[in-house]
């Protein structure tokens, strides 16, 4: 027999799963499909990390309004899903005098589109807060309100929630088409079968355009897919402190410095538009960009401490806005189409779609209810994800509680990050269970570190063997074709 | 329950460096003597090194790694050495004191009178060299591939190319092709070989598997796992010499392309490094710039024989013993002075045995609590009262001295500590 739901949700990013989140807050069944073997695993799992202050999108847009309204959300959503959140401030460094205007324009974008706690401070004064700064600095735009985030741990604390509330979360289910009733969406095909339902959240991410297109929603829009690439740095050698922009540009914020939660400097991105919406890989070319504009921020950065490099995409979409008198064609879109019945269509949701998120999910259940949907609240509605012990984080004091209670969490298996088996276990059976290395990897920071894996890979392949009962040659980096092991050195090959 | 709070020396790494450390601080008179390994076995990396030419220079021998590490294992046991297995040292303060975990033994605390670091090396990875494409599974380190064959018993690869001729890829090239694997070629970037010669005609050329200098990878391809790399001859300054990319299919990329001494608790303890090496400053006793902790083997540069790891480990153990020793024998010279009963405190905190010999010494005050009867002060240590003095009253205003006599020196000098305690007569 088909299941049947009432909000089926399309991909499992880091919109899908707020959403997913949200729903869950009221009665009614939620199921959210992810095509990958975890959730975060396209757009959310390769970005910058930053809560971004709102100064960046265009006045009138839809992307400004989400932006700024998310941002403000983000203290209460980091305290009841515990997942790291710093709200340090970020600065948008002019350097040399030609760049000054532009840093002035964004100053007046941001107050048009109502981001509180902007100032500008001069050369002299960016120089003295952030000692690694090009000498040439002549000003900058100081936001108090720029965050950063570890954003795997909001995809997945999110998703968690959800979990935790009586949603359902269907990992490697990928979506195929939709069942209609002439004009009304009743359901969706995927790989695993047929779900009914009554709404379906279109968050496919950078496929949200297929996915629309099934319905026959907005033939014309179109995602181009933005490639950006990073590079991250040995903590023991590379410090940055702040968060520090370069004057934005066509191709978007532009290459940044910054230190993340996880105390690695990283650089980038740049923004190459490509074609392929699986390309993920890194390039001479784009590494060699994201170098020379991180290198005009802070001259002394030594590439040689770079301990690993990425590329991750960008959704941008050829949306347009709705505001009048407001030409943009990059918008957000968040809408129920008039085209079909039980369609909540998202499209276009690039940066700064994490710090968005949020007000995004809001937004759709604002939608909904403005569509006739009678939202009742659960009794029992728990809005606390509870975190988990971090042991790298810990003081010496209650890492000897933490082991006396259980001692798993005494055997270190990442030895640069210093993960311990307890955490990787605790990631294994949690809500949203960690079945993959990438998928605990992005969890616990495991493996992040100067030996990129080379010590716990062993280790943490067999941890996933023995916790999931498969043979070490089932376990796999990121899902099915991502195997570690070919066969055992006495078997023969047949 | 580790048998001490203090030890004389304790090796963090029981590789060759740090077993050879322990053989030469037992044998140089250091009592307590620990080694910490955090894997579950002693014997470091040896042990996943089954190939042979182990041994040559210092025992005459051409000995596998784990046959190597076992002659030195055994002779350790043998001098009694304690032994931590499964457990991870997190933190070393320049006080020498040592933070480990473990399952077994929990997160404990405990004091070194020297420290030898023997953590070894680890090896380079993709991104310290910057190679540029997909992140799929199948890159692997060397030493992480011969884990896997050697170690764990599985096989990470079917059609693998190497980058790097380094020692270990080199071995790993003949020991995947023995397990039925491909090799279908080593890349070096440079115009030399970067490992041992002997490899090259024993590991490469006796098995066909050919060695391109001059050639590096330009990328990766596949997105889940490897399916090709595109390698390319570079010039002398390491340029790409464009028309000479070539695809080659593969489902595995080893990387050998060097060791960094692996000195993360080093720095913690306040160790200089030197930018050079990656290891730390040391003088001919192997002690680096923090007093009391030494340093040995691969941690300190990377060597290409096991011998001169062991050879370095000796010196490194000696030293760290005789630091012990001395600062023991400093420890051992003072008693230390404890308030006991109705006492709040006394002055000197800690006597020097020779002085007693010489001289009597006073000892001053204060009580608790007044007491208004004829009372006691009394010098004991434990069951032994070694002297006393009669006061007809103690009060918390008026000091209160009593004085170790010359002819105390002998009780004294057994004790490991006064107590001085007031009771009532």
């Amino acid at each position: 027999m088909q299941e049947k739901y009432d909000y089926i949700i399309i991909g499992g990013g880091v919109v899908g799963c707020m959403i997913a989140r949200w729903l869950s807050r009221y009665e009614g069944k939620v199921l959210l499909i992810e095509k990958e073997a975890d959730v975060g695993m396209g757009c959310s799992s390769a970005n910058t990390a930053i809560v971004h202050a709102g100064y960046d999108p265009l006045p009138g847009s839809l992307k400004a309004r989400m932006n700024v309204k998310g941002n403000a959300m983000w203290d209460t959503l980091a305290g009841e899903l515990n997942f790291a959140f710093e709200r340090r401030g970020d600065y948008v460094v002019a350097i040399g005098d030609d760049e000054l205007p532009l840093v002035h324009k964004l100053m007046d974008q941001g107050k048009k589109n109502g981001v509180p706690g902007m100032m500008m401070i001069d050369g002299a004064e960016m120089r003295a807060r952030e000692k690694n700064i090009n000498p040439e600095t002549s000003g900058a735009l100081w936001a108090s309100t720029g965050g950063i985030c570890d954003p795997f741990q909001v995809t997945v604390a999110a998703g968690e929630n959800a979990v935790m509330n009586g949603a359902k979360v269907l990992l490697n289910t990928a979506f195929q088409d939709f069942i209609m009733e002439g004009k009304r969406i009743i359901g969706v095909r995927t790989n695993r079968g047929d779900f009914l339902c009554r709404w379906v959240i279109n968050s496919a991410g950078i496929y949200s355009d297929d996915v629309m297109h099934k319905a026959g929603v907005r033939p014309e829009f179109i995602i181009k897919p933005r490639k950006g690439e990073y590079y991250i740095f040995d903590r023991a050698d590379v410090s940055i402190d702040n968060v520090l922009f370069p004057v934005p540009s066509a191709k978007g914020k532009g290459i940044l410095v910054t230190t993340t939660l996880h105390e690695n400097t990283i650089a980038g991105p740049n923004g190459t538009i490509i074609e392929d919406k699986e390309d993920t890989s890194s390039t001479k070319e784009g590494l060699e960009e994201v170098a020379a504009g991180a290198l005009k921020l802070v001259p002394s950065l030594n590439l040689r401490h770079s301990i690993a490099n990425f590329a991750g995409l960008r959704p941008m979409g050829n949306g347009p806005c709705k505001t009048p008198g407001v030409v943009y064609n990059n918008d957000y879109i968040i809408e129920i189409p008039e085209e079909v019945q039980g369609l909540v269509n998202l499209g276009g949701i690039e940066s700064p779609g994490l710090t968005s998120a949020p007000a995004i999910a809001e937004e759709v259940v604002d939608m909904l209810r403005d569509a006739g949907e009678k939202f009742v609240e659960k009794k029992d509605w728990d809005p606390i994800r509870p975190g988990r012990p971090r042991f790298r984080n810990m003081s010496h004091k209650d890492r000897q509680l933490l082991v006396e209670m259980d001692p798993r969490f005494g055997q270190v298996i990442c030895r640069c990050e210093n993960i311990t088996e307890g955490e990787i276990i605790a990631e294994i059976r949690a809500p949203i269970p960690a079945r993959t290395y990438d998928a605990i990897k992005r969890r616990t920071w495991l493996g992040t570190g100067r030996c990129q894996g080379g010590f716990d890979m062993t280790r943490v392949v067999t941890i996933l063997s023995r916790e999931l009962g498969i043979s070490p040659l089932e376990v796999t980096k990121r899902g099915t074709g991502s195997e570690y092991l070919f066969r055992q050195t006495k078997q023969v090959e047949g | 329950m580790l048998a001490k709070q203090i030890y004389d020396v304790v090796i963090v790494g029981s590789g060759p460096g740090g077993v050879a450390a322990a053989i030469e601080a037992k044998k140089a008179g250091a009592d307590d003597v620990l080694i910490i390994e955090r894997d579950t076995e002693l014997g470091g990396i040896l042990l996943q090194c089954i190939h042979n030419g182990f041994g040559l220079e210092l025992l005459k021998e051409d000995l596998p790694g784990p046959g190597y590490a076992q002659h030195f294992i055994e002779e350790m046991l043998s001098l009694h050495v304690e032994v931590l297995l499964n457990t991870m040292v997190m933190d070393i303060t320049p006080q020498r004191h040592l933070f480990l975990s473990s399952k077994e033994h929990g997160y404990v605390e405990i004091e070194a009178r020297s420290i030898v670091l023997a953590m070894g090396c680890r090896e380079r990875t993709r991104a310290q060299i910057r190679i540029p494409g997909y992140r799929p599974n199948g890159i692997y380190t060397a030493g992480t591939a011969q884990r896997w064959v050697n170690v764990e018993g599985y096989m990470p690869g079917k059609e693998v190319v190497i980058l790097g001729s380094g020692d270990i890829g080199m071995i790993m090239a003949r020991r995947l092709t023995f397990e039925g694997a491909h090799v279908e070629r080593v890349l070096e970037i440079q115009s030399y070989l970067s490992g041992l010669s002997r490899n090259l005609v024993q590991c490469l050329q006796d098995y066909d598997i050919p060695l391109q200098l001059n050639h590096t990878i330009k990328r990766i391809l596949g997105k889940n796992r490897v399916e090709a790399i595109e390698a390319v001859q570079v010039d002398e300054k390491w340029n790409f010499v464009p028309g000479t990319e070539e695809i080659i299919p593969c489902d595995t990329l080893l990387l050998s392309v060097g060791l960094i001494p692996e000195n993360e608790l080093s720095r913690k303890a306040g160790v200089k490094l030197d930018p050079i090496t990656s290891g730390p400053y040391v003088d001919e006793t192997f002690q680096t710039n923090v007093p009391g902790i030494f340093a040995a083997g691969n941690v300190v540069h990377v060597y290409d024989l096991v011998d001169w790891v062991s050879e370095a480990g000796f010196s490194a153990g000696k030293s760290a013993a005789k630091y012990a020793i001395a600062l023991r024998n400093a420890e051992a010279r003072y008693t230390p002075l404890v308030a006991g009963k109705n006492v709040r405190y006394v002055v000197p905190h800690k006597l020097d045995k020779s002085t007693l010999e010489a001289e009597d010494v006073r000892l001053q005050m204060r009580v608790t609590r007044p007491i208004e009867q004829p009372v006691w002060v009394e010098v004991h240590d434990g069951e032994n009262l070694i002297t006393r003095k009669a006061e007809r009253y103690v009060r918390p205003g008026e000091m209160v001295t009593v004085v170790l006599k010359t002819k105390n020196y002998a009780d004294v000098a057994k004790a490991s500590k006064l107590t001085i305690d007031i009771n009532p007569r």
